[in-house]
């Protein structure tokens, strides 16, 4: 990692340091509510990507757009949501963000421009550009960030919109986070050639980055986010990184495609979180002992979020026809909608 | 005042008395610009709203579709042309898994009020893969309203009234009828979803068709006049919501029904009525209700083969008669 710039920063990394445990401290506490069978479902774990999510959202405004996917807590924690309302939406409560009926695949805090987590493999890729469509159609300045992995990458729906945003220069930057494995199969196993390669085949400028590294993703988008508000775009970025659990959580015994020796190797040389917490620690911008106070103070506001979520009320069932068209209270009693 | 203009006019003023009113409407889709698609339903557009707001695409249904849906849930009022219905399946999961659930699956907070304009119909000797009348695949999905306009006063109110509902739409135009002409308003009108029409009234028999088939049933209907046989022609105009009430009473007057529809039999939209009919107003009924839907085929190119497919008049007489004579036709 490069030098602290200057002091008036420090606030910028203590927030990028925090985003990140926060992470760590949600996924930490939803795999507990999995492993003692309290969550419905399944959800799969962001720890080990949290630079990504958070190096990018620290680039962004509440205004700018995100699209995230099927593993999105980190996402949605990035890009400003609250612990109780995720937790809630989790364990799906009434006051979860999307009133219990997401869940881990579909959370989001779309007060703070996430436009849902999408549990299609490649599945938001279309609704990011579209995004960007509003923004240059519009005339406003907000850039959209669509997250993906390198799984996604297979998906032909990206190369249609990857042609469609280059050919109308629209403000959106692809970010496939390459955490080496495209579910339970290795991502050379399926993707021939380069990736960064497939953009710039559009003619779009692609970048290549540590997704480990919170400040040099945090400086990389900042450039980019700062080019699509002055009419540039698209963007592409790579941003090789690690997922410490399997697939999803249920996936334990998973040494017939990744040993225990990579994983153990990842977290002990290259965790995005211990190694800024070092870089803060170097650069005499906090102490250990103040470093482990936030550590403290965090897993505390996940493990009361969490006794909050557990004692919150379930939706009505009333709510179950709900939501289903925009301006219709109940679709059951829509005409015609009588299918009970 | 009104006058005669084709579905293909009406459709035309619809977009463009909607772009006029309000700008975040815009238009994508294949060869929409400066060709104003295959059929020319679009032509003169581009020149008044510019390539900004009618947008050629390339050939991406699903990317273009995605896009469609982001920019709705962003503030824009896209309509997307699908140049032919039976590209549905390409864009289904854009459509069915994205626009269908983004209300739902964000509590009611995120909308995508979009419109699907797609078209429908056989007989116009294009084959299996230019002729389906797949209305039936999406209005299985919930989170979708759709509508099958049978003339071209229909067609502008029903597009009008999609471009300003915050759901996503499918329309269904038949592909025949785009040279049609109908009586249409030179004042602006809308037309409800989820109010049918009655366009015949009678007493004998009820005669329920969409898009298409109501030209079908009108004609069957002035047909069974002369046997003396007094049918009523009911056109749903949007199949999701479906005004199922206007279709109960109607049964319930003549005690007897055929649903009449483009779409494969099977499965299909004849098979939803004709289950509601059964349903909720078997008491009332005379006979069996009837469905007359598309022949569980592919549709083949060669017209001696492609019109044994689709319903016509002569058939729905023929059936009308025979439910009003008591005659069983579907026996076990």
């Amino acid at each position: 990692m490069s030098a602290a710039k200057n002091r008036h920063n420090t606030e910028d990394y203590l927030q990028m340091y925090r985003q990140m445990v926060r992470i760590r401290a949600f996924e930490d506490s939803a795999n507990q509510l999995y492993l003692s069978a309290r969550m419905p479902g399944l959800t799969h774990m962001y720890s080990g990507q949290e630079a990504v999510a958070v190096g990018i959202c620290e680039a962004l405004t509440d205004e700018d757009r995100i699209t995230s996917t099927h593993r999105g807590h980190g996402h949605c924690v990035a890009k400003g949501a609250d612990f109780k309302a995720m937790f809630c939406e989790l364990l799906g409560k009434a006051e979860g963000y999307c009133r219990g009926k997401g869940g881990s695949m579909h959370i989001a805090d779309q007060s703070h421009g996430n436009l849902g987590a999408n549990a299609i493999v490649g599945g938001s890729m279309g609704i990011a550009t579209g995004a960007a469509l509003s923004a240059k159609r519009l005339g406003r300045e907000f850039v959209t960030v669509c997250f993906f992995g390198d799984g996604a990458t297979a998906q032909g729906l990206w190369y249609e919109v990857m042609n469609m945003a280059a050919l109308w220069q629209l403000p959106v930057i692809y970010a496939c986070e390459n955490n080496g494995y495209s579910e339970y199969t290795r991502t050379e196993e399926i993707a021939a050639g380069s990736l960064i390669a497939r953009a710039q085949a559009f003619g779009i400028e692609a970048f290549q980055v540590d997704g480990q590294d919170v400040l040099a993703v945090n400086e990389l988008t900042q450039q980019l986010v700062g080019r699509c508000r002055t009419g540039e775009g698209p963007f592409f970025i790579e941003l090789d990184t690690y997922r410490y659990h399997g697939h999803h959580v249920g996936d334990i015994n998973r040494d017939y495609y990744r040993s225990r020796d990579e994983e153990a190797e990842w977290k002990k040389v290259r965790d995005p979180i211990t190694n800024f917490g070092k870089w803060l620690i170097d650069q005499k911008i906090m102490s250990a002992d103040e470093l482990v106070a936030i550590d403290e103070e965090i897993t505390s506001d996940a493990q009361a979020a969490v006794q909050y979520a557990l004692d919150a009320p379930y939706p009505d069932g009333n709510e179950v026809d709900m939501h289903v068209f925009s301006g219709v209270d109940h679709a059951l009693e829509y005409p015609g909608g009588a299918h009970r | 005042m009104t006058r005669e203009i084709t579905l293909s006019k009406a459709v035309n003023e619809a977009i463009a008395e909607e772009m006029r009113r309000d700008a975040s409407v815009i238009l994508l889709g294949e060869d929409v610009a400066e060709a104003g698609t295959p059929f020319k339903v679009l032509s003169g557009l581009v020149e008044e709203f510019g390539t900004d707001r009618i947008i050629d695409t390339p050939i991406s249904e699903p990317g273009f579709m995605g896009i469609a849906v982001g920019a709705a849930m962003t503030g824009l009022r896209p309509v997307v042309d699908l140049m032919f219905g039976d590209f549905l399946y390409l864009v289904m999961d854009q459509l069915c898994n994205q626009a269908a659930k983004t209300h739902y699956m964000s509590g009611g907070k995120l909308t995508a009020p979009l419109v699907l304009r797609t078209n429908m119909g056989a007989t116009r000797r294009s084959a299996a893969q230019h002729s389906q009348s797949l209305q039936a695949l999406v209005a299985h999905i919930p989170g979708l309203k759709v509508a099958m306009p049978s003339s071209a006063y229909e067609a502008k109110g029903l597009l009008k009234t999609a471009i300003r509902d915050d759901n996503p739409v499918v329309i269904f135009e038949d592909k025949l009828m785009y040279q049609d002409k109908a009586p249409v308003p030179e004042e602006e009108y809308l037309i409800p979803f989820g109010k049918a029409h009655i366009k015949r009234e009678g007493r004998d028999v009820t005669l329920v068709a969409t898009s298409s088939m109501v030209q079908v049933a009108e004609e069957a209907a002035e047909a069974l006049a002369g046997d003396g046989i007094s049918a009523e022609v009911i056109d749903p105009r949007t199949i999701v919501p479906l005004d199922e009430q206007t279709i109960l009473n109607s049964v319930r007057k003549t005690s007897r029904a055929i649903v009449i529809d483009e779409g494969h039999q099977s499965y299909g939209v004849t098979a939803e009525i004709a289950a509601r009919i059964g349903e909720k107003a078997f008491y009332h009924l005379d006979a069996p209700v009837i469905r007359m839907g598309a022949m569980d085929v592919p549709v083949p190119f060669s017209p001696a083969l492609e019109d044994l497919t689709v319903p016509n008049a002569a058939g729905v007489a023929e059936n009308a008669r025979r439910i009003c004579r008591g005659e069983l036709i579907h026996a076990a």
